[in-house]
């Protein structure tokens, strides 16, 4: 069992070039045991190079990683043994029926015959996978395969989870889902560690998150702080002539925290929504100004995201 | 060249080997083969069956005899080889494609203790099995005709195991830098099926052109059919030792190497 407030990943100028280009640009971060991390990113960012790193699937270029605190490449076989990946794609046995999977599964962790068909058990009932465990896995819903996956990498009760995009390609429902029982294991204890693109995956989630941007650490803090520091409560979302709306906010810098620009709308980001919604009503009808739409609405980490790099998440 | 030198990074370190874990693996396969085995059979033993049948008791009637042997006798126990060579070779390229690049199969392994030097050795026990097993159901089809003369052929399994193992090694480094499954055709045109044509299974070696006559002996199958077909009719000689030594010493030499080149393709 990992103790409480002790590190259970760190990285130090962590670096990973693949030939010429550099995913991942010498960044620091720790994962501290009973916590739920995310490094959120766009696609492309270098989330799951960092991740293959740390279940010792890729070497890393330079740097320093460790995790438990002992070096990822020296004791690959030990750490991994502590450690349950859930990957981007799912890679379970198609031929073999769900319960197999889990059984196979627990051979490579030389777990014993009797303790993983009970694990598996257990694990089946957690996942709510019980009706399914004789059916062949290649005839799954998506959703259900993901289950499995997520199931999969908690045979060996991992000290550390490693979840990487757990829910993408999944629809609304079979996601709540997965999050339902993800917030249960970090009930439980377990540390773990998350990549999404989802901000709001993170902000269902995560204690603390890092935000990445091409191989670089952009941002990090709780949820709750980076809206506040960048972003304040709430967003006012106007859509009017784009010639003539910057005068719209004429005056009111007190009031506003940020704002930006997306396509055709005007966001002002603020901690006094009601009162900069009056003001801006009251300048729209003396400047003659025809408001399109006008609609408050509370802050996301999607706008954090938007403001630090000015780009969207889902591109 | 510096190409080259990627695919074979790491050739003189040590493999990471944990045998236990080797048999995890080698068991996995194992077992989704017990479920797909029904099928499977029929591709593989169908077709040497066919051509005991259309060569042995077809061709083999206007081919009086080769080395005092009746057709059938000098084909039958060759064919033993031929089988389990095709399939460990199918198993290792389009089998093992498919683990490795569609269902990602190879990449779930890792992410637990199991390190890719055991997954890749795990397939090539697989494969050895699997040659082995379906070189001797074939073997049994031979007795059936009574074209087994001598006990000697119950340790066939010996030069089966390691020429099978030789295709499953042989097989991983081909998938190893294959970039789809076409490029398998390659493999089985230019490689595969002339060993099967021209070395030893349907007519003495002896009988190519001078010239080339060299060239059965550089391939494991020649080796092979050189100790099975004595086996199988009890005509065993000193010489199979020289084939088994042969044999021995491809697959010691060349068995780092698939180990290498599948983790230098999957793990960057």
């Amino acid at each position: 069992m990992v103790v409480k407030g002790i590190d259970v990943i760190s990285a130090d100028s962590l670096v990973k070039r693949f030939g010429d280009f550099e995913a991942v640009k010498g960044i620091e971060f720790s994962v501290t045991g009973g916590e739920c991390f995310g490094l959120l990113g766009p696609n492309g960012a270098g989330k799951t190079s960092v991740v293959k790193m740390i279940y010792g699937f890729s070497p890393i270029t330079s740097g320093k990683l460790e995790v438990f605190g002992e070096d990822i490449m020296d004791k690959a076989r030990d750490i991994k043994a502590k450690i349950g990946v859930v990957p981007q794609e799912d890679n379970l046995d198609p031929e073999l029926s769900v319960l197999d999977n889990l059984l196979v599964y627990a051979g490579y962790f030389r777990i014993k015959k009797h303790t993983s068909r009970q694990r598996a058990m257990e694990i089946l009932e957690f996942m709510d996978l019980t009706e399914k465990s004789d059916q062949v896995v290649e005839r799954l819903s998506g959703g259900l395969k993901r289950r499995l996956t997520i199931g999969r990498a908690l045979i060996n009760r991992p000290e550390l989870l490693i979840l990487d995009e757990p829910t993408t390609g999944l629809d609304p429902y079979a996601r709540h889902m997965v999050w339902q029982r993800l917030r249960r294991l970090k009930e439980a204890g377990t540390t773990m560690l998350l990549t999404t693109h989802y901000l709001e995956e993170a902000s269902q989630l995560c204690d603390r998150l890092i935000i990445i941007h091409r191989g670089e650490i952009m941002e990090q803090g709780t949820p709750g702080e980076l809206i506040e520091r960048h972003v304040g409560k709430e967003a006012l979302v106007l859509g009017a002539d784009h010639l003539r709306r910057d005068s719209l906010a004429d005056g009111l810098d007190e009031l506003i925290k940020a704002r930006h620009i997306l396509g055709d709308d005007l966001v002002l980001f603020t901690d006094h929504g009601r009162a900069l919604s009056e003001r801006i009503g009251e300048a729209a009808k003396n400047l003659g100004i025809s408001l399109d739409y006008h609609r408050l609405r509370p802050t996301n980490l999607e706008d954090v995201f938007l403001k630090l790099t000015g780009e969207t998440l889902a591109g | 060249m510096e190409k080259r030198g990627n695919l074979l990074r790491g050739i003189t370190t040590v493999p990471d080997l944990s045998w236990p874990l080797v048999l995890r693996v080698f068991s996995r396969n194992l077992k989704v083969f017990r479920k797909t085995w029904k099928a499977n059979i029929m591709f593989n033993f169908v077709e040497p069956l066919l051509y005991l049948w259309a060569m042995g008791f077809g061709l083999g009637i206007y081919v009086t005899q080769i080395n005092g042997l009746s057709y059938i006798e000098f084909l039958a126990p060759a064919l033993i080889a031929s089988s389990a060579m095709f399939s460990t070779t199918y198993e290792m390229t389009y089998g093992s494609f498919t683990r490795m690049g569609y269902q990602k199969t190879f990449h779930g392994m890792v992410a637990t203790p199991v390190s890719m030097d055991d997954v890749v050795m795990g397939e090539i026990l697989y494969g050895t099995f699997k040659g082995v097993l379906y070189g001797m159901v074939f073997f049994l089809v031979v007795a059936l005709f009574g074209l087994v003369k001598s006990p000697w052929a119950l340790l066939i399994p010996v030069p089966l195991a390691l020429m099978v193992m030789i295709f499953a090694i042989l097989s991983l480094i081909w998938t190893s830098i294959a970039p789809n499954y076409d490029s398998f055709g390659y493999f089985f045109t230019l490689f595969i099926s002339p060993m099967f044509l021209f070395a030893g299974v349907f007519f003495p070696v002896e009988n190519l052109p001078s010239g080339i006559r060299f060239l059965p002996w550089l391939t494991p199958l020649y080796h092979a059919v050189e100790v099975i077909r004595p086996m199988v009719l009890g005509r065993v000689t000193w010489s199979v030792l020289a084939d088994l030594a042969w044999l021995v010493t491809f697959a010691a030499v060349t068995v780092r190497i698939p180990l290498v080149m599948v983790k230098n393709r999957l793990i960057q």
